[in-house]
């Protein structure tokens, strides 16, 4: 490796007045590694393909030629060396933002996630103050290796911080958060929103804390508690049906702002939990559960999941969709629930 | 040997202090030798306690040794600097003595007790002090070897002249995170340092049922070099644990250490060894690396009989000494199982001793003899 070090050439756009134009989901990420490895020498970046190629979805497009090889490592083809060299960069003072190329192959680097990173601090007062960006997600024939949302295999690991950003703001602001977490935190980026979520993103210095829910819609009469690409399907749905729904956006799963979700269920009485992943065990079980022993009393309709059911994400567009939680289900679910 | 407070803090500075090195000796002097023996025979009597111990029912779950395999973790852990840094596994118990981790931690550590290096969060051998540099182990193996590249590649970017070590047996050769950590360290040239021990069993299963190629030779495919050694020969576990160190700290990157030894325990204490060849374990015997050194000591190295009785000796007092302080520990509040999870900061780790001669003026606080003399 050399060091070739031109992070003092490139500096960041002059503030001005001016309202800023929209960003996507993908550049807001981008943009907020790159605030951070400008602001912060100890970060680094380590995964495959994300030198000089840029990386699979082109998140660290120009950071090569930025921060050079010494902080922008291209990795051989080895999920767990890659994780596990990242827990001892962290232990040693670095922050690595790894990068899987897909979320589907953390299964490959599991083992260091779960055992080494997660349980270090616990066991032996060890901070690993790391990242593992996971592009997750379906909706474009990816099949059963490329499309998939790991939450529930992560959130059954405690150490882990797991957080899952809507929009492009939070994506960036979700990330500065986990680069300066002293905790290994998995970054759930769906690869649905990359290019299709386009919002405002504040410039410069902008962190959003981790365990944090946002209201992503006032409503009265029902809530969409969700995260990730069910969020904007939320939205447009309690749009399209003209009904007075509350949509509640996790944007962290580990550590979950319990009080956002019961303040919301206490406000409406009617709750749906909406995510892409698989149905059993997953996030909805868990908001469900706490809901029900916490809030029971404050509840008019029983509640409701909208995810994808326990198979593989098949590959066919047809099939595809007729298991990933689309528009109509949405509208048809948050119907049935009103209704009640 | 004016050993007593030298057992006492687990080091050799206080004599090596007052010794000049041999010259004809090479890298080792007088009290360094006695070091070397003082930290096999502390490892062999602390294991020994703690095996008691584990038949006393004193030790919740199994109990693991490294029984026979002294000379590797002593005589490579032996060669580094304070502020190298280590991922010692579960035969390796003579390295977290030469670090500076002392036996009544380790014995606490086996009971579950509040003093236990982890404070019961872990048990057995499940431990690494921070403090102290090490990032303690975990079950799965070779895990620690990606983690001590990951150490190894922060020095690297970060242009310093430090070295990671660490430990893996020849069954870990097996598995798939051990090509990846090798081949990262090779493609990467980090600083790292493979410690190999070849003791014969993964559990039950014999070297010809886990490789057909000794693993030691693979090092070479990675661009590195590949060292064979008597890994029950102290001083030659040190000398080639040296030249790597040395090698990784002028940036000329990693090696793989295959240290041929004998478990001459079972896996777990659980483990009677019947699968064993009784000539098998005959031979092995005849070569433990506490007596072959002890009578290396006497006939090569101007030491008497009764010097070499005496660390000896001193050792097994020490040891007591620590076993009655481990026992003396509480077990830990219940309330602590719940605590720890997430960090509320990173904390820089600490360095380790390192008593050898030739680094006595550079250690810091936690140097060689520390302050618990």
């Amino acid at each position: 490796m050399t060091t070739t070090e031109t992070a003092a050439s490139r500096q960041p756009p002059a503030q001005t007045d001016e309202p800023r134009e929209d960003i996507t989901y993908l550049e807001a990420i981008s943009e907020g590694l790159r605030d951070e490895m400008r602001r912060d020498e100890t970060v680094i970046c380590f995964g495959e393909d994300i030198g000089a190629f840029g990386g699979a979805f082109k998140v660290t497009d120009g950071f090569y030629e930025e921060f050079g090889a010494a902080r922008v490592i291209d990795a051989p083809l080895a999920e767990n060396a890659i994780i596990g060299a990242a827990v001892g960069a962290a232990a040693e003072g670095l922050k690595p933002v790894c990068e899987m190329q897909f979320a589907d192959f953390i299964a490959c680097g599991f083992d260091q996630l779960v055992n080494v990173a997660a349980k270090l601090h616990y066991r032996q007062g060890v901070a690993v103050p790391m990242v593992v960006r996971l592009p997750s997600g379906g909706g474009f024939s990816g099949g059963p290796f490329h499309s998939q949302n790991p939450e529930a295999w992560l959130l059954q690991s405690p150490g882990l911080k797991v957080v899952a950003p809507a929009t492009a703001a939070d994506a960036k602001g979700l990330l500065v958060s986990a680069i300066r977490d002293p905790n290994p935190v998995c970054f759930l980026e769906h690869k649905g929103l990359y290019r299709n979520v386009r919002d405002q993103v504040p410039e410069g210095e902008h962190a959003v804390p981790l365990g944090k829910a946002r209201i992503a819609r006032e409503g009265s009469e029902a809530s969409v508690i969700a995260y990730g690409s069910s969020v904007p399907l939320a939205l447009r749905a309690a749009e399209e049906l003209g009904e007075d729904v509350e949509v509640v956006d996790l944007r962290s799963l580990c550590p979950l702002d319990t009080e956002a979700i019961l303040a919301s269920v206490r406000k409406t009485s009617k709750v749906m939990v909406a995510h892409e992943a698989t149905r059993s065990c997953g996030v909805g079980a868990e908001v469900s559960a706490l809901i029900s022993e916490e809030a029971f009393e404050d509840l008019d309709a029983p509640i409701r999941r909208l995810t994808a059911p326990d198979v593989p994400i098949p590959f066919s567009p047809p099939l595809e969709q007729a298991v990933l939680p689309q528009l109509d289900d949405m509208k048809e679910a948050l119907g049935e629930l009103l209704g009640y | 040997m004016r050993g007593d407070v030298a057992v006492a803090n687990g080091s050799a500075r206080a004599s090596a202090k007052a010794e000049a090195r041999e010259p004809s000796g090479g890298l080792l002097t007088r009290a360094d030798r006695a070091a070397l023996l003082r930290f096999m025979a502390m490892m062999r009597a602390a294991e020994e306690r703690g095996l008691t111990l584990y038949r006393q029912g004193k030790v919740p779950g199994s109990f693991y040794d490294g029984c026979g395999q002294e000379a590797i973790s002593v005589g490579s852990s032996f060669a580094l600097r304070p502020e190298d840094r280590m991922c010692i596994l579960h035969r390796d118990l003579g390295a977290h003595f030469v670090r500076g981790v002392t036996p009544d931690r380790y014995l606490a550590n086996y009971m579950g007790r509040a003093d236990g290096v982890t404070g019961g969060k872990d048990g057995n051998m499940h431990f690494g002090d921070p403090q102290l540099g090490c990032v303690g182990m975990v079950s799965m193996l070779p895990d620690m070897a990606p983690v001590a590249c990951g150490m190894a590649m922060a020095f690297k970017i970060r242009g310093e002249k430090r070295v990671a070590m660490t430990y893996f047996g020849e069954g870990s050769t097996a598995n798939g995170q051990w090509h990846e950590a090798m081949n990262l360290a090779g493609v990467q040239r980090l600083p790292v340092v493979f410690m190999l021990e070849n003791n014969q069993f993964a559990y039950s299963t014999p070297n010809e049922l886990e490789f057909v190629v000794d693993p030691v030779e693979r090092a070479h495919a990675y661009g590195f070099p590949g060292v064979d050694v008597d890994g029950n020969d102290v001083e030659a576990v040190f000398a080639a644990a040296n030249e790597a160190v040395g090698r990784a700290r002028a940036g000329d990157g990693p090696t793989l250490i295959g240290c041929r030894t004998m478990r001459m325990h079972g896996h777990g204490a659980h483990d009677d060894m019947s699968y064993v060849p009784p000539e098998m374990f005959e031979e092995w015997s005849q070569r433990d690396p506490i007596d072959v050194y002890a009578k290396r000591l006497v006939a090569d190295h101007g030491f008497s009989a009764d010097e070499v009785d005496q660390i000896k000796a001193e050792v097994k007092e020490y040891v007591a000494d620590c076993a009655e302080r481990a026992l003396a520990s509480p077990m830990p509040e219940p309330e602590r199982a719940t605590e720890g999870v997430f960090a509320d900061a990173w904390q820089k780790l600490g360095n380790g001793d390192a008593p050898w001669s030739r680094w006595q003026s550079e250690n810091g606080s936690h140097g060689a003899n520390g302050a618990s003399a």
